[in-house]
């Protein structure tokens, strides 16, 4: 407490720059002494890692059925020898799918997929999302109402049933489901931007930004939007985990990825009817998607705590 | 209040608008010709040139949406092809299904979360708090769909043959047959009308129906049906309220009229029920009201999951064979119901919480 304390307020005479690093030092401090903020990124870690090295880390090809390569059956339960397999049969830890192949593979490749699904949807809608609630906080007056009262129409609906919509309409596929995914979760960071923008923007520096002569783009971006950073961080973290739910939950209903994508959701939307006689294929693409929510939601939440100016003085 | 209860109502005129709005595009984005992807692709000519001119499609665009707001207004959604039914009597037939298991979702997450949530608050930091807000955690992070089948599995499978065995799918065991309770109370209705929509709309929600007709054997088999969904649908408000319920729990708890209430000599009960969680209550109603779109969404992958024909295994079935008709008008309603729930929700801050009706 003391010590932190103390390292912040020598930093202050030694200017800017030095300042806006201890953000983030603070920040970084405060987080690792969050037990589940630690929990969140050691598996976003791993799951990073196994995503980077999917291909060689998975014993056999996510794609080719094994049939007529090795003695198994569809749907065949996880063999594992060091858990008195005998030896007789190939190894697979996590069992075989309907198509006969290596489930443990498909869910090792599927990381890759759960990731970068994460990661785009919510790019696409912080990108989208920012230059609306900017513009919209910015500009005020009827640009304001009219981006506002759009947000608020597509916040009428809930979101998976609006996403179901747009898919639907534009086709099933992943690009598809990642656009509908991308668009229900604009207002979110709309709203976020805005109220940002809203409360900085008759501040005095940035009048003083404005008398010297920048132009809006150069006052929006380079003094105001900073200011949204933080939250849009901690938004950015937690809507990753409620787009990999999205998604997963379209791939489910057919809507998202196709087979014979290693999708999470899609694997276990195939074999959701099997649920009875092969239960180990809904159980582990379940649990590899809700690792990773978990992941995500505790890191956004350790990230909040961490980045709440009120409770600086706490830490 | 009255007033109040007005300027909200009238508020939510732009956002209706702005739904007719989004679905309107919607249904003219469909790629190719629009009456074929509604009707099917064995709509002859002259069909689709009728269906054409009564919904005004050769017509230009702002007069197609006024003729699609009066078709709404008007309360008149088409007909499906696939159900060989008007969209209306699929409403009044699915709708309560999904309304049924929406709200004993709501209520098992309500009557779980909010103790937990209290509890937790109250005992800080102990072994109950420690494990309520890491189930809380790992509760927002399931797939709704996935927490239905493993719930199916052990209960029907794994716990077969034991008291707790429940089963994994349908509304009501084969055998089991419901009596609409406006035909056990002799209620003089005939089929087509207004009233008899309204009465069978509510005779559809087993569970209502079981009760007004006083048929507990009904009832037990229907609630037995009811638990599963409605637990994998709850899961994640109830975690939601759980955490939301500890943390408006702490804030109240530290303020100092709570240490005067102590100090006066009261009860731990009466503090904690009395004076804090009146107080907790308000943020507890916006977790609630957020999570009811969750709820709705999650209602199409849990029917989809345990085999209830409601409205989300309407949209399922319809995503599957691209009924597009069917997905707008269902979206549109599930829209508006959302809209006034949202309102509901509203108004009862209002109640609770005088400050806002002033504002």
């Amino acid at each position: 407490m003391t010590q932190e304390n103390s390292s912040v307020a020598t930093l202050d005479p030694e200017g800017v720059a030095l300042k806006s690093v201890s953000l983030w030092n603070i920040t970084l401090r405060r987080l690792r002494r969050r037990k589940s903020a630690i929990i969140g990124l050691v598996i976003l870690a791993i799951l990073t890692f196994v995503a980077l090295t999917a291909q060689w880390l998975a014993p056999y090809d996510p794609y080719t059925p094994l049939i007529g390569i090795e003695n198994v059956k569809a749907r065949e339960a996880p063999c594992i020898y060091a858990l008195g397999c005998p030896q007789s049969k190939p190894q697979h830890i996590l069992g075989v799918d309907g198509n006969v192949r290596d489930q443990f593979s498909r869910l090792l490749y599927g990381a890759r997929l759960s990731l970068m699904i994460g990661f785009s949807t919510v790019t696409f809608a912080i990108i989208i999302g920012t230059v609306l609630g900017a513009l919209s906080g910015y500009l005020g007056g009827w640009v304001d109402n009219v981006i506002m009262r759009l947000m608020d129409v597509l916040l009428a609906f809930p979101s998976l049933l609006l996403a179901i919509a747009i898919v639907t309409v534009l086709g099933p596929g992943l690009i598809n489901a990642l656009l509908a995914i991308g668009i229900v979760s604009i207002p979110a960071y709309a709203r976020v931007v805005r109220a940002s923008v809203l409360s900085v923007r008759e501040m005095d520096y940035v009048s003083a930004s404005r008398a010297l002569g920048g132009n809006m783009t150069h006052i929006l971006f380079r003094r105001i939007l900073p200011n949204a950073l933080t939250p849009l961080i901690v938004q950015g973290t937690l809507g990753i985990a409620s787009a990999i739910l999205d998604a997963a939950a379209l791939s489910f209903l057919g809507l998202g990825a196709q087979p014979p994508t290693p999708e999470w959701g899609s694997m276990l939307g195939a074999e959701r009817n099997q649920v009875f006689t092969a239960p180990h294929l809904v159980f582990f693409p379940g649990i590899a998607i809700a690792l990773t929510v978990l992941a995500f939601n505790l890191l956004g939440d350790g990230l909040r705590d961490a980045l709440d100016p009120r409770l600086a003085h706490v830490s | 209040m009255a007033t109040y209860i007005l300027r909200r109502l009238l508020s939510s005129i732009p956002v209706l608008l702005g739904i007719l709005f989004v679905t309107f595009a919607l249904g003219r984005w469909i790629p190719g010709d629009p009456c074929r992807a509604i009707l099917g692709e064995k709509a002859t000519d002259a069909v689709c040139n009728e269906f054409i001119h009564r919904h005004g499609l050769d017509r230009p665009i702002p007069v197609q949406f006024g003729y699609y707001i009066r078709e709404v207004a008007q309360g008149d959604f088409g007909r499906s092809f696939r159900f060989s039914k008007s969209v209306n009597e699929l409403i009044v037939e699915r709708l309560p299904i999904t309304i049924e298991l929406s709200f004993a979702a709501l209520f098992v997450s309500i009557l779980v979360g909010i103790p937990l949530g209290v509890i937790s608050a109250v005992r800080h930091n102990s072994w109950v708090d420690v494990l309520t807000m890491l189930w809380a955690n790992i509760g927002v992070s399931m797939p709704v769909f996935w927490l239905g089948l493993m719930l199916a599995y052990i209960f029907a499978l794994t716990l077969k043959d034991t008291p707790f065995q429940l089963p994994p799918s349908g509304r009501l065991s084969p055998g089991v047959i419901t009596v609409p309770f406006y035909e056990v109370w002799n209620l003089p209705v005939q089929p087509g009308n207004f009233w008899y929509s309204v009465l069978d709309f509510a005779a559809r929600m087993n569970i209502l129906n079981a009760l007004l007709s006083l048929n507990f054997e009904v009832l037990k088999d229907a609630l037995r049906h009811l638990i599963l969904p409605a637990l994998a649908l709850g899961t994640i408000p109830m975690a939601l309220i759980a955490r939301m319920a500890r943390s408006s729990m702490l804030e109240v708890l530290g303020q100092d009229y709570i240490r005067t209430a102590r100090a006066k000599g009261l009860r731990q009960r009466t503090v904690i029920m009395k004076h804090a969680f009146r107080n907790a209550l308000l943020p507890l109603v916006t977790v609630i009201g957020l999570s009811l779109g969750g709820l709705l969404g999650g209602a199409v992958l849990t029917e989809t999951v345990f085999n209830l024909s409601g409205v989300g295994r309407i949209l399922y079935d319809a995503i599957t064979s691209r009924d597009y008709g069917i997905i707008q008008a269902f979206t549109v309603v599930i829209a508006i119901f959302f809209v006034i729930l949202n309102l509901l929700v509203d108004i009862s801050y209002a109640y609770l919480d005088p400050r806002i009706r002033l504002d």
